[in-house]
């Protein structure tokens, strides 16, 4: 506590009562009739949530998207977003109730006795000013310090982050480093005007797994050595596990369950933190391999700018017909780049690429209508790939009439009966995108590619933007269209738990190379090359000491942070 | 620091082949002007052979395309011609007339872009209240006024009515400074008036653009007041697209003061042009009109150059 020396009375006074940092009671927020989707009615993001943060403890708010996790956390600052508001409940911070407070005293408490971590950093940052610059701004606006302190203290944080060149990094701009530094560096920001409370919203889910680990233990660290309390929000339970005291579920917009770290992931109660602990339940066994390859692909090199930036290098890789083939690498390993060659959007500069026994025309306006059609694809981002102008039905039904010149009645039946396939029903028809879920969207992308009847089918971070639980079926679906349809997937992902759910054979890459590859029950298990390791090391688990232990026994640096 | 230098080459580079482009279109749209200087100077009683012997001696029996490169080369050394209503030197001509235009422009530009900068930015922190709307529906009712009519209504008040300014400019080259800028008052409060709405309202509309991105809601969550949030996070990301419309402006104030030299009789580049269509003096008309194009190229040149060097990817490169 002596750190904290600059407290005022009242602050004071809020330990002495009650030791508890941060207390929210019977919380109810609601967004505004006219920014609601049903239109004229308040609808209501978080309903009779309470909980109590105590000084150097984190809680973990886990759920899905939409379960209001980083509205609890922004509404402990007072802040609600594009005009949403506290209805109902108190937010009480260092004894004090923020519903009560003035804008100019909300100001007071932002910045300075709780800070906040955004997800993406790289968005969060001014890309005008020098990381320092904004680092210093809220110790410096609040008059937590000097400005030479407050850089000072912003060089000694930046060391126990772990960042480069402490010294001399703040004179960047956020472009000129990377994600996971970005990161580091937002964390530092939070800690500089020593707050009591910092909001983790998501901080590590927009980074590689191998850069994640570092970031996480690097947060973790930070927080323990300045016992500073937190909220730390995830969809992660095993992340969460790593860094929080207690937990809390959230599912739209109210509490499922709340207790200790252990108790949640050893001894769930409800039923819904129970499917969240056991949500890789998937068991795919691994189909023999058949020597009837439906693409194979040799010694393939591409890149950009005629051949001075190589993205891709001599990559082998064989793909049966029926099967998963999974492609597994962090991001600016070549993967979405090998995704485009494969689609004929990028001739490669060498190499050969056949599909089923045939050579497949490098480039897309040399490729047969036919050959069009059996390849398809889906991809990471459902909405946009979807015209937010069309219905369901014509989305779906647009390669019907295209590869088939289907019309009519005839297709408005398949479209009904690939609706049903995707486990959706011919009800949707009539929909537009954006009256679907992120799962739905991903299930018509599924549908639309299934229309065209191909052999394969290339999905590209499918799962990635979704939850958990919405992946978990999505997958589930995929595996059961490959049974009845006989589709190949060339499944491109960073996640390897989705890689053990689903593939039959995986290969490894890294920096445009393929580092491993062969069966998934040989590839996924020792004896490891050093970067497979370090992929499979860095998945988080859901177990308490996990952390510590994959960090002591790395025997690769990644390269990202 | 490489990477800028080509970037500002490609450009230079773009603007001087528009400029050529437009060189071409003048010449050729001069063309087409119906009547030419011969039967201007003759008037009715021109006869066939005079017309013709006129024609020859100002060389413009020559065909087109061998005049058009006869007039660019002389003026790529510099060489404007000699117009042809009074033999006098164009370059000599125009250059008091142009000098004075520029004086206007930037009078206007003075008074203009910092209030334009000012009033956008405060619309934009009180954006969607009264003081938003009252200066939206203030501005919006200037840019809606003809020029001519914004000039007269200040001359009827502040001229006719209170008798503070001169409605008529008339300056020469011995006209003291302070004397100067009482004449030329009247047409530079027109002039920012016309284009002090655009700049404002597009200053606003960037800085209310860039309020989306999630730097700003950190710069809030800081407990920054909204005025710091708007200088300090939002206006450095807004500058391209505010210079823009800026220079977009300036470059009209000295294109587009044709009408506002007129109403007030400023012998600027305005009047001679209006002056010189009248008596078909085609050098005059086609340097003068040169010169207003090399001027909206060269301003758009530095709009673009201003938008590469206020974006930080290029000015600290990785």
């Amino acid at each position: 506590m002596s750190e904290r020396g600059k407290m005022s009375t009242e602050q004071c006074a809020g330990i002495a009562t009650a030791g508890e940092l941060l207390t929210i009671e019977n919380l109810r927020i609601e967004a505004p009739a006219s920014n609601s989707v049903r239109g004229g009615v308040p609808s209501i993001l978080v309903d009779d949530v309470s909980l109590s943060v105590r000084r150097g403890r984190v809680m973990g708010l886990i759920g899905e998207s939409g379960a209001g996790k980083s509205t609890i956390g922004l509404a402990s600052m007072g802040y609600g977003r594009g005009g949403i508001k506290i209805t109902g409940g108190s937010v009480v911070v260092n004894g004090r109730d923020i519903r009560k407070l003035s804008k100019a005293g909300l100001r007071k408490l932002r910045g300075k006795e709780i800070c906040y971590v955004a997800q993406s950093a790289a968005a969060a940052f001014n890309p005008a000013k020098r990381l320092m610059d904004q680092v210093v701004e809220a110790a410096l606006m609040h008059g937590v310090s000097s400005r030479a302190d407050a850089e000072a203290r912003a060089v000694i944080l930046f060391k126990k982050l772990g960042l480069p060149d402490p010294e001399k990094i703040g004179r960047r701009f956020p472009h000129q480093v990377s994600g996971g530094q970005l990161q580091r560096v937002m964390t530092a920001m939070a800690l500089c005007s020593e707050p009591d409370l910092i909001v983790f919203d998501e901080p590590t889910t927009a980074l590689d797994v191998t850069t994640q680990i570092d970031v996480l233990a690097a947060i973790r660290d930070a927080m323990r050595e300045t016992s500073v309390a937190a909220i730390y929000i995830t969809h992660d339970l095993a992340v969460v596990a790593q860094v929080a005291d207690e937990i809390m579920v959230l599912r739209g917009g109210k509490m499922v369950e709340q207790g200790t770290t252990r108790q949640i992931i050893h001894h769930p109660r409800q039923d819904y933190t129970k499917a969240l602990v056991a949500v890789h339940d998937i068991q795919h066994p691994e189909k023999p391999a058949a020597a009837s390859p439906i693409l194979a692909i040799d010694r393939l090199t591409a890149g950009y700018g005629n051949g001075t930036i190589k993205v891709l290098e001599d990559v082998a890789l064989v793909l049966e017909k029926a099967h998963t083939l999974a492609i597994v690498g962090e991001s600016g390993s070549g993967k979405s780049t090998l995704a485009r060659v494969i689609t004929g959007l990028l001739p490669p500069m060498s190499g050969s690429l056949k599909f089923d026994g045939k050579a497949l025309p490098a480039r897309l306006a040399e490729r047969s209508k036919n050959e069009l059609r059996q390849l398809q694809m889906i991809y990471q981002m459902a909405d946009v790939a979807m015209n937010p102008r069309q219905t369901v039905a014509t989305i779906i039904g647009r390669p019907i009439e295209f590869y088939f010149g289907i019309k009519g009645d005839e297709r408005d039946r398949r479209v009904a009966k690939l609706l049903d396939q995707i486990e959706l029903g011919k009800e949707f028809a009539n929909r537009y995108p954006s009256e679907l879920s992120g799962g739905q969207k991903q299930r018509i992308c599924i549908a639309r590619a299934l229309a065209a009847k191909p052999r394969i089918i290339i999905c590209d971070e499918v799962t990635s933007a979704l939850d958990p639980l919405v992946s978990n079926g999505i997958l589930k679906l995929l595996l059961q269209l490959q049974k009845e349809e006989e589709i190949a997937y060339l499944f491109i992902t960073h996640d390897l738990a989705t890689v053990s759910s689903i593939a039959d054979s995986v290969v490894v890459m890294h920096r445009g190379r393929v580092v491993r590859s062969g069966a998934k029950s040989q590839v996924l298990n020792p004896p490891f090359d050093p970067y497979t390791e370090l992929l499979l090391s860095s998945v988080p688990q859901l177990n308490e000491g996990w952390l510590d232990g994959a960090i002591a026994s790395r025997r690769m640096q990644p390269a990202g942070n | 620091m490489y990477q800028i230098g080509k970037i500002i080459g490609q450009r230079v580079a773009l603007g001087a082949l528009t400029l050529w482009i437009v060189s071409i279109v003048i010449f050729a749209g001069v063309q087409f002007l119906p009547g030419d200087i011969a039967t201007e100077i003759l008037g009715r009683s021109a006869t066939p052979e005079a017309v013709a012997a006129i024609r020859k001696s100002l060389g413009l029996d020559v065909p087109a395309h061998i005049r058009y490169f006869q007039w660019l080369g002389s003026i790529l050394q510099g060489n404007f011609g000699t117009a042809l209503a009074n033999g006098r030197d164009i370059a000599e001509l125009i250059r008091p007339r142009f000098i004075n235009t520029l004086l206007l422009a930037l009078s206007a530009a003075v008074i203009s872009v910092p209030l334009a900068l000012l009033g956008g930015i405060v619309a934009a922190l009180y954006r969607n209240t009264i003081v938003d709307r009252s200066i939206n529906i203030v501005t919006l009712a200037s840019i809606s006024f003809p020029e001519f009519f914004v000039g007269y209504v200040l001359i009827l008040f502040l001229s006719v009515q209170a008798g503070i300014l001169p409605s008529m400019s008339d300056v020469d080259s011995s006209t003291a400074l302070v004397d100067r800028l009482i004449a030329m008052a009247l047409p530079s409060l027109t002039l920012a008036v016309v284009v002090l709405a655009h700049m404002m309202r597009m200053t606003r509309t960037s800085i209310i653009n860039v309020l989306g991105n999630q730097y700003i809601e950190t710069a809030r969550l800081k407990g920054l007041p909204e005025r710091r949030v708007l200088v300090g996070h939002a206006l450095p990301n807004a500058l391209a697209p505010i210079a823009n419309v800026i220079v977009m402006n300036l470059a009209y104030l000295i294109t587009g003061v044709v009408v506002v030299e007129v109403v007030f009789v400023y012998p600027g580049l305005g009047q001679l042009i209006v002056d010189s269509v009248q008596k078909r003096d085609i050098p005059v008309v086609q340097a003068c009109s040169l010169i207003f194009a090399a001027t909206y190229v060269v301003l758009n040149l530095i709009a673009d150059i201003l938008s590469i060097v206020t974006n930080p990817r290029l000015l600290h490169p990785k």
